[in-house]
């Protein structure tokens, strides 16, 4: 029985959790770390690279060893340490990175070849042969690689993300961060206060320190009574602060429901980003070891975790509470740990301390200017060396405290690259003056660390912070608390022949830090990367500072001049979930639908993702069995009879002014200017370097006033364009511009009968091609009274017309177009009809405008204006662009039925095929129903002086090949004679 | 990234959509005799400076300003924002 | 003293005394034939090659700080030859061969890993366009296959296929491409180089350049004043500031890319990954770790840290692609400093000074490139004229108009 006295559990709730298979019980306020050393299991884990049998290490976040994976099935969550798992009923558990079980793990070998897997060993052989790397050596490592396993299934929990803001943000609920909480919260200021923990109160729940000479817990509990007082006040507990970000923004993940079962209806976790004027970072210190022989044997831990377990768990790492412990250190605070559990009646083997002069602070056996020099028992501690001078002997013992001194967490400090300043009387390092704006640390993690002055710190930075925000801080009494001064040795490690463990995770000690040396990776970095040490899931907090000790020891230098790696979010790890998985699958990006979305859907439209936006591709009729019979019959009827396409997505930017004409004339490359009201014209954007990236219609519905088009990719970026040229390049001109894209609903009405149908919807309005002819525009009412505008433009070829009316009506009047249409044999058409139909004439899209291209080779030289100048006009004219020769042509293939496919690239008959000779690619290419076979469009080299050439069209990723004609890009009606009927 | 806004106050960088220097706003004179070299050093070269850099920020998601935002390159630091509208303006009466 | 599986077991039996420095600290001569600025991949690579390919003797690579702590340090370890243009795609697969040779002519494992990368296509458009980019990379000697969605999901069964918001219609993949250890290269290399009498010298900042008639005489250094016939910059991320000391201005502008691991796993992804429909881009290392990464934050900065939202967005991708990655923890982010050139493509060339030569503008994809940009600069500044495979990569594309733009999106670095 390992279980002591007191302790914050509730013994009146009883958790069964299992470990490995194995049923337990725990107490709430238990972690699954102490729960299972109260069932005396002190094996939790194997190391990475030697498999050595590890035990708990640490009491919290810092912990390296006891990694386990949590839970199962699809909420199997690899890598959590033991140390932060809070135990709930039902708790499942299972070890990793073993071969068997965790005490026989076949991988267990690796000890034994341990010399041949120094640091950096991987890079120096594997090489040969070749073949193996692939085939065997990497396959091996990869499964060596990796403690814990993905479960593979996705994640079934729920997420959310949250944003805040405060005056101040308290980061840490120990002795600072209440002092810090408590000041700013009184004062009145928005105060948030976080901490990883479960419960408030940091190591105040750890220490047997008195505050006003009582239990810490009394003067925590009050703090809470007041704090609940507080509308202004509010705590996040079981909440990381994991990185500081620009201006004041702190990423934190709240674990709402990791402590439950099931989440049930709650979310598991909570992403908040929390924006706050000023920060106090109270994160506290933590403890560091000494390496030593074989220091990584389960039951050898920090000593201030064993108080931790001690004081906080009532629980203590033995197999048996009468067992010895031993407490190895090289300052005065590791002495606590000894008198904390001689105060629960725990025998003392004795404090081995490493200072000739080391002070006594209660009656045990003190072993001073003496150091521990290795260790017996596999699965468990056993047995201890402690060394004095030259003589060295065994003794019982059972678990020992390892304490090396205290690291300051500075690292939310140094998330902007600032680096900590070494300390020589703390023998640590501490946050520099370089810290994020608006950061300021406090406590222990500034390197004021005895609970008085943590205290004081905490409330002075509350001061600071309030005052800097123009608040008054009222003084605060603090209780009563210890204050003694620590005095600390330079000892860093114990020098041996054996194996002595710096980075317990990762496996590397000593002896890879020597080496590192001697093959001179001495810089940190190099020294960090080619050992692996830090690397690992506790990113080094309990081992880096110690690694640095051991370098600098072995370069001359001092650990400051050593240096220091970066500092980097997350401050411990962050699941994947919670940063993404909030609104995920369908939910993924916004549905963007038209106006006529629910009408299509009525009548069994495909919908296609067209960017954000679901567009109707095709709409497939009773008996109809493949997209091709519903394409092919769409595209037909639009020949024929007439068409109905919602054409809303394309993008519509309203232009007014009295300076548009000129406006439009310097964003088009052709005049725009000129276009007499009533009119539309066709326009081609260049961009500033002279290539050609959107195309559209400039349409002049008053003397101040048009309407523009774009294409549907391209809407957001061409009203980019247009502001920018609008407020910064010439912001002299009258022109105001809105996006009318989402305002206005637009229905293409296409076909030869499109002007019989039309006919039935317009109010009183003449139709005839004298009265409105191809290229005119109109502001009208249709069905009776409601406003629309009318466009009479046509990517089909046909005649056609485009109809505008506000958004909220577009699907009721393509409903009443189909209806009034019905006897016309009105046909609605898609995406897919829609392509067929502009491949037949020819029209470029997004394919064809992909921004690599230029007006020459879309065969629109002709539409840059040297009259005038315009946004690229005058880098189109540069020699690189006017050397282009590729052109743009229509083909047709030779010989074959075969599906043309778009992404063949095009060569001339009989020439090899490589990248020197390769004239072009095949843009565009569809089955048409008109021509009654596969069509394409494609950009060749001189293709305007090729007509009727027979190439080749290659396709040697798919294994294909086809002859192809070269023809003049319009298929159908080459004269374009339908459009103007 | 918080962006002050000249008239919004601070708004969050993610209702915005970044461009580059503001030398940007210097269109060169197309019908200057060296146009298309002046166009090309305008269009491509860039100063990139470490440190303090004056650049064009698009509030798309927002009130659709242009605005010239003047921050630390190195430490994120924002020092100011104009709509950019009033420094073509001021730049055109500076050259007048 | 060569590597081997060998020598690796005899140091192990005989306590490890054998091994030495992987490469000297040399003070700095007063002179070179040939200095290289930028202890990174590529100018590593640059010294290698002209020592050992050819033949050029008194060489010094300059780095500021400890040698290969700029971008080679921390990248997402991508490999591959899959470019669409004509400029490109041909040196892509120049680095591809020499990638796989690497190992022996180093003399040191770089971990190569030849586990292949799939394109995720979302949309019949794109297709077409990989069509194309696959087409293009078989006529240059590379190798692709176009996967249908049922051949990619027995490759990869654990995406998203049923729930997704952009279905997954099938894939590009290069089977050859893969990951390098990003470390093990630059320390390959250096090693190499070192062996071969190239002097790497640490610690040693350049502050200015000696130009007199139009003729770079040496480098002013933290170290002090270094001659050379030739200087070579190979700087990533801070081509600008380097560059502007020898009075010029690029057509570069510097932009925060994140790169991030998860915790090391037992084996979950096996090549290399990228997402259609969002950014977002995933392998594993032969540690375990999940190495993914995004988009570039977008605004310029040398802070070498980004902000949370590209952190949201990339993981928003890499959930909406494979959910089974959620219960997995983020370890760490890292900010490199991005050399985005006007096109997206690099810039190997020299420059109006004489004796001065430029390697820069590779964007986010120069790690791939190391051994061909490395080799094609050794082969510029050894003999005056560009490699073969590298001709395209001038610095008067720009004002020319032969930009090589894979994007299409014109002359705003933050688009490519």
């Amino acid at each position: 029985m390992t279980r002591l006295s007191g302790g914050l559990i509730d013994r009146n709730t009883s958790f069964s959790f299992t470990f490995d298979g194995k049923t337990y019980t725990g107490h709430q306020g238990d972690t699954l770390a102490s729960a299972l050393l109260a069932n005396g299991v002190r094996l939790m884990g194997r190391s990475f690279k030697y498999h050595r049998p590890r035990g708990v290490v640490a009491a919290g976040s810092e912990e390296p060893n006891a990694m386990v994976e949590l839970r199962s099935g699809a909420r199997t969550e690899p890598n959590t340490r033991a140390t932060v798992a809070e135990l709930y009923d039902g708790l499942v558990a299972k070890s990793q990175n073993r071969i068997g079980s965790l005490a026989f793990d076949a991988l267990g070998v690796n000890d034994y070849f341990a010399p041949f897997f120094a640091a950096g060993f991987y890079y120096k052989t594997f090489m040969w042969p070749r073949a193996f790397w692939e085939k065997l050596y990497e396959p091996m490592i990869r499964r060596a690689a990796g403690l814990g396993s993905l479960s593979m299934q996705a994640d079934p929990d729920s997420y959310d993300k949250g944003f805040l803001h405060c005056d101040v943000l308290v980061v840490g609920a120990g002795a600072a961060g209440l002092a810090a909480a408590l000041a700013s919260a009184r004062a009145g200021a928005q105060v948030i206060l976080c901490d990883e923990d479960f419960r408030l109160g940091g190591r105040l729940m750890t220490e047997s320190h008195r505050l006003d000479g009582a239990p810490a817990t009394d003067w925590i509990s009050s703090l809470e009574a007041e704090f609940e007082t507080f509308p202004n006040l509010r705590i996040m507990r079981r909440t990381t602060v994991f990185g500081v970000y620009d201006h004041g923004i702190y990423g934190a993940v709240e674990r709402v429901s990791d402590h439950a079962a099931e989440p049930g209806d709650k979310v598991r976790q909570t992403l908040w980003r929390i924006t706050a004027k000023r920060a106090i970072l109270a994160a506290g210190a933590t403890e560091r070891h000494i390496p030593f022989a074989d220091n990584d044997r389960p039951g050898v831990m920090l000593g201030a975790a064993m108080r931790a377990y001690a004081n906080r768990w009532a629980v203590v790492p033995t197999k048996s509470a009468k067992d010895p412990i031993a407490i190895f250190t090289n300052n005065d605070d590791g002495h606590r740990t000894a008198l904390d559990l001689m105060s629960k009646n725990v025998p003392i083997l004795g404090v081995i301390d490493s200072r000739e002069n080391a002070p006594r602070f209660g009656e045990y056996d003190l072993f001073a200017g003496s150091m521990v020099t290795g260790t017996k028992g596999r699965l468990g501690l056993k047995e201890i060396e402690i060394t004095k001078g030259g003589t060295a002997s065994w003794h019982r013992c059972a678990a020992l405290g390892v304490s090396g001194g205290w690291n300051p967490n500075v690292h939310l400090a140094s998330h902007h690259r600032g680096r900590p300043v070494w300390d020589d009387t703390l023998l640590s390092f501490v946050p520099g003056a370089d810290g994020p704006a608006g950061l300021i640390p406090a406590g222990a993690c500034a390197g004021l660390g005895s609970t008085a002055k943590a205290l004081a710190d905490g409330a002075k930075a509350a001061r600071t912070a309030l005052s800097e925000l123009g608040m008054k801080a009222p003084d605060i009494a603090l209780p009563d608390a210890e204050d003694m001064p620590v005095s600390q040795a330079d000892f860093w490690h114990v020098p041996g022949k054996k194996r002595a463990w710096v980075d317990f995770q990762n496996d590397v000690t000593v002896k890879d830090i020597v080496l590192a040396h001697k093959e001179n990776m001495k810089p940190v970095e190099h020294l960090k990367r080619w050992t692996t040490l830090g690397m690992a899931t506790d990113q080094g907090k309990t081992s880096n500072v110690s690694a640095l000790a051991v370098m600098a020891e072995l370069t001359g230098k001092s650990i400051p001049q050593t240096g220091t790696t970066i500092f980097r979010p997350p401050y411990t790890g962050v699941s994947l979930s919670v940063l993404g998985g909030g609104d995920t699958g369908v939910n993924f990006r916004p549905r963007r639908l038209t106006p006529t979305h629910t009408w299509a859907k009525s009548q069994g439209a495909e919908f296609v993702e067209v960017g954000q936006w679901m567009r109707a591709q095709y709409f497939p009729q009773a008996g109809e069995t493949d997209w091709r019979e519903s394409v092919d019959r769409e595209a037909k009827a639009v020949r024929k009879d007439v068409g109905l396409c919602d054409v809303t997505t394309l993008g519509k930017v309203d232009v007014q002014g009295a300076d548009v004409g000129e406006f439009l004339n310097r964003m088009y490359s052709n005049m725009m200017g000129t276009v007499a009201v009533g009119k539309v014209r066709y326009g081609l954007m260049l961009r500033e370097d002279g290539f050609a990236y959107d195309d559209g219609t400039c349409a002049r519905l008053g003397e101040d006033h048009y309407v523009v088009t774009t294409t549907t990719a391209n809407a957001g970026l061409v009203y980019r364009n247009m502001e920018f040229a609008r407020q910064c390049l010439w912001p002299e001109l009258d022109v105001q511009l809105i996006s009318t894209t989402d305002a206005w609903a637009q229905i293409a009405i296409a076909g030869p009968k499109s002007r019989l149908l039309l006919e039935r919807v317009v109010d009183e309005f003449d139709l005839s091609n004298d009265a409105f002819p191809f290229m005119g525009c109109a502001k009208l009412t249709v069905c009776k009274g409601l406003r629309a505008r009318l466009f009479r433009i046509s990517f089909s070829g046909e005649l056609a017309y485009e109809v505008a009316v506000p958004a909220r009506y577009g699907n009721a009047l393509m409903a009443r177009l189909m209806e009034l249409g019905s006897d016309l044999g009105a046909t609605p058409y898609g995406t897919e009809a829609l392509g067929v139909l502009r491949i037949e004439k020819g029209h470029a899209a997004g394919a064809e405008l992909n921004g690599q291209t230029t007006a020459a080779m879309l065969g629109l030289g002709r539409m840059v204006s040297v009259k005038k100048d315009s946004i690229g006009a005058v880098m189109s004219r540069r020699e690189g662009l006017a050397s282009d020769a590729r052109r743009l042509v229509g083909l047709l293939p030779v010989g074959s039925t075969e599906r043309l496919m778009a992404g063949s690239h095009l060569f001339a008959q009989g020439a090899a095929q490589t990248t020197e000779t390769d004239q072009g690619w095949v843009t565009s290419a569809c089955y048409s129903p008109h021509v009654g076979g596969y069509i394409g469009l494609g950009y060749l080299e001189n293709g305007d002086t090729r007509m009727n050439e027979e190439i080749i069209a290659a396709n040697p990723v798919e294994g294909s090949e086809m002859r192809l004609r070269v023809v003049p890009a319009h298929f159908v009606d080459p004269e374009g004679e339908r459009l103007r009927d | 990234m918080l962006i002050p806004h000249p008239l919004l106050g601070l708004r969050d960088a993610q209702e915005f959509t970044y461009l580059g220097d503001a030398n940007l706003m210097n269109r060169p004179d197309p019908n200057a005799p060296n146009a298309e070299a002046m166009f090309c050093d305008y269009v491509f070269l860039r100063d990139n400076p470490a440190g303090v850099h004056r650049e064009l920020w698009y509030h798309e998601q927002g009130d659709r300003s242009w605005l010239v935002v003047t921050r630390n390159t190195v430490t994120h630091e924002i020092l100011g924002a104009e709509l950019a509208s009033d420094v073509a303006l001021a730049h055109r009466e500076g050259s007048k | 003293m060569k590597f081997s599986g060998f020598k690796v077991i005899k140091e192990a039996l005989t306590g490890h005394k054998g091994w030495k420095p992987l490469w000297r600290d040399p003070e700095p001569q007063s002179d070179y034939d040939i200095v290289i600025v930028g202890g990174g991949g590529h100018g590593l690579a640059t010294a290698f090659y002209l020592a050992k390919t050819f033949g050029q003797a008194r060489i010094a690579v300059l780095e500021k700080g400890w040698l290969g702590s700029g971008n080679i340090g921390r990248n997402t370890t991508i490999i591959r030859s899959n470019y669409l243009l004509p400029g490109n795609e041909p040196f892509y697969e120049f680095s591809m061969k020499l990638w796989e040779n690497l190992e022996q002519e180093t003399n040191f494992n770089s971990m190569v890993s030849q586990r292949g990368i799939i394109n995720l296509i979302h949309t019949d458009a794109q297709r077409d366009a990989y069509r194309r980019r696959g087409n293009a990379m078989r006529f240059a000697g590379a190798d692709s296959v176009l996967l249908s969605r049922e051949e990619l999901r027995e490759k990869v069964p654990f995406l998203n296929y049923d729930n997704a918001r952009f279905p997954i219609k099938g894939g590009l993949m290069q089977p050859r491409a893969g990951t390098a250890r990003h470390d093990g290269v630059a320390w390959g290399y250096a090693r190499g180089a070192d062996m071969r009498g190239v002097d790497i010298i640490q610690n040693c900042e350049v502050t200015g350049f000696k130009i007199e008639a139009g003729k770079v005489l040496g480098v002013e250094t933290s170290r002090g004043f270094i001659g050379a016939k030739k200087v070579g910059v190979a700087v990533a991320g801070s081509s600008s500031r380097v560059m502007s000391m020898a009075g010029m201005r690029l057509p570069i502008e510097s932009h925060v890319l994140q790169a991030f691991v998860s915790e090391g796993l037992k084996p979950t992804i096996p090549g290399v990954i990228t997402f259609g429909a969002g950014h977002f881009y995933i392998s594993q290392s032969d540690k375990g770790g999940l190495v993914f990464g995004g988009d570039i934050d977008g605004y310029n900065s040398y802070a070498q840290r980004g902000n949370l939202p590209v952190i949201e967005d990339v993981l928003e991708g890499g959930m909406a692609l494979m959910p089974m990655i959620g219960r997995a923890r983020l370890l760490r982010g890292w900010g490199g400093v991005m050399d985005m050139s006007m096109d997206g493509s690099p810039i190997i060339d020299r420059t109006e000074i004489e004796g001065l030569y430029f390697n820069g503008g590779w964007c986010y994809g120069g790690f791939k490139a190391t051994p061909a940009s490395g080799y094609a600069f050794a082969h510029l500044l050894a003999t005056d004229r560009p490699h073969d495979t590298a001709k395209a990569y001038r610095l008067d594309r720009f004002a020319k108009g032969y930009v090589i733009d894979e994007r299409g999106a014109g002359a705003q670095p933050n688009l490519h």
